[in-house]
């Protein structure tokens, strides 16, 4: 138990000088940086004309396909890992559960590839 | 070791902060930042418990994917602040309600604990010699079939639904037809005329 959790110490190490890092990049600019702000230097700026619209726009619904379809496969994939760890005890039996599991989300991959959802347009 | 109680207060507050702050930020991509610090924090303590296999799964499929699919929602949402501060009051019924429900779930898990310790020791310790994803693997695919593949119908459920909700082809769009592209013969598609001088086709 104690063995696992040392075994993350240099990951603790890492996120703390990565802290420092960052922590120092950002105060850094506003103890040195020379500061002398002007409404125009701080307005929006879009090629010489006055910003006409909000940046914020709605997206494609289709960033969100990609996206629920990447879950998908991440969580499969994430399902492989213990299975390959284990592979040498489970046998026939284990092998063949994880080809149906497999098998299964081929379906869905026949069929989603048939219906063009990989494709943009 | 005086180091694990420390990391799990650290952990716990970061928690529970940023879990705080995901419902009081005015900006909801704000809050989906704050949701991923707390899904960090939270595969921090499911690491001090020794649920290491459990700790980098929350990181790749939340932090990873649900959490870029609250982003997508967020920004396909019209992201007006001022409206979207309105219907807050509205929805705080519904929203105590499910606090109270699980209130009152996380009393019962603690006060079952209280009222009968020995409930502890029921569970299967794992062999120290055995690692976490080892330990998992020699279960999940045999003794928990048919979880397992409930699992894997539930994904094909979803991507099934996620097609059929949002697909939607664009009318006119001209896409590759490999085969076809191949298959073309030139002598069916390109015609040689010979024209003579000063006529014209």
């Amino acid at each position: 138990m104690d063995a696992l959790l040392l075994s993350y110490l240099p990951i603790v190490v890492f996120i703390g000088i990565a802290l420092v890092i960052g922590l120092a990049l950002l105060v850094s600019p506003f103890i040195v940086a020379y500061k002398d702000p002007d409404p125009e230097k701080v307005s929006a700026y879009e090629c010489g004309f006055a910003a006409f619209d909000d940046a914020r726009m709605k997206f494609d619904v289709r960033f969100y396909l990609v996206a629920i379809l990447f879950i998908i496969f991440d969580l499969e994939v994430a399902f492989l890992f213990p299975w390959a760890v284990a592979f040498k005890s489970l046998g026939w039996f284990g092998f063949w559960s994880m080809m149906a599991f497999l098998g299964v989300l081929t379906v869905g991959f026949v069929y989603e590839w048939k219906k063009g959802a990989l494709e943009w347009d | 070791m005086t180091l694990q109680p420390l990391f799990f207060y650290l952990f716990s507050f970061v928690t529970i902060a940023s879990a705080l702050m995901v419902i009081a930020a005015r900006n909801p991509v704000h809050s989906v930042l704050f949701l991923i610090l707390a899904f960090v924090n939270a595969a921090g303590l499911l690491l001090l418990l020794g649920a290491e296999f459990l700790a980098m799964i929350l990181i790749v499929v939340y932090v990873g994917a649900v959490a870029v699919l609250f982003l997508f929602v967020v920004m396909m949402l019209d992201v007006d602040f001022a409206e979207l501060r309105q219907g807050f009051l509205q929805y705080l019924p519904i929203g105590a309600l499910v606090g109270v429900i699980l209130l009152v779930e996380l009393i019962a898990v603690l006060g079952g604990l209280a009222i009968a310790p020995e409930v502890e020791t029921l569970a299967t310790p794992v062999p120290a010699d055995v690692s976490n994803v080892a330990a998992l693997g020699a279960v999940l695919y045999t003794r928990y079939l048919y979880f397992f593949q409930a699992a894997g119908v539930i994904l094909l459920v979803a991507m099934i639904g996620a097609i059929v909700l949002t697909l939607r082809h664009k009318e006119g769009v001209k896409r590759q037809d490999i085969s076809v592209q191949v298959a073309r013969d030139p002598r069916k598609t390109v015609e040689v005329v010979q024209v003579e001088t000063g006529r014209g086709i």
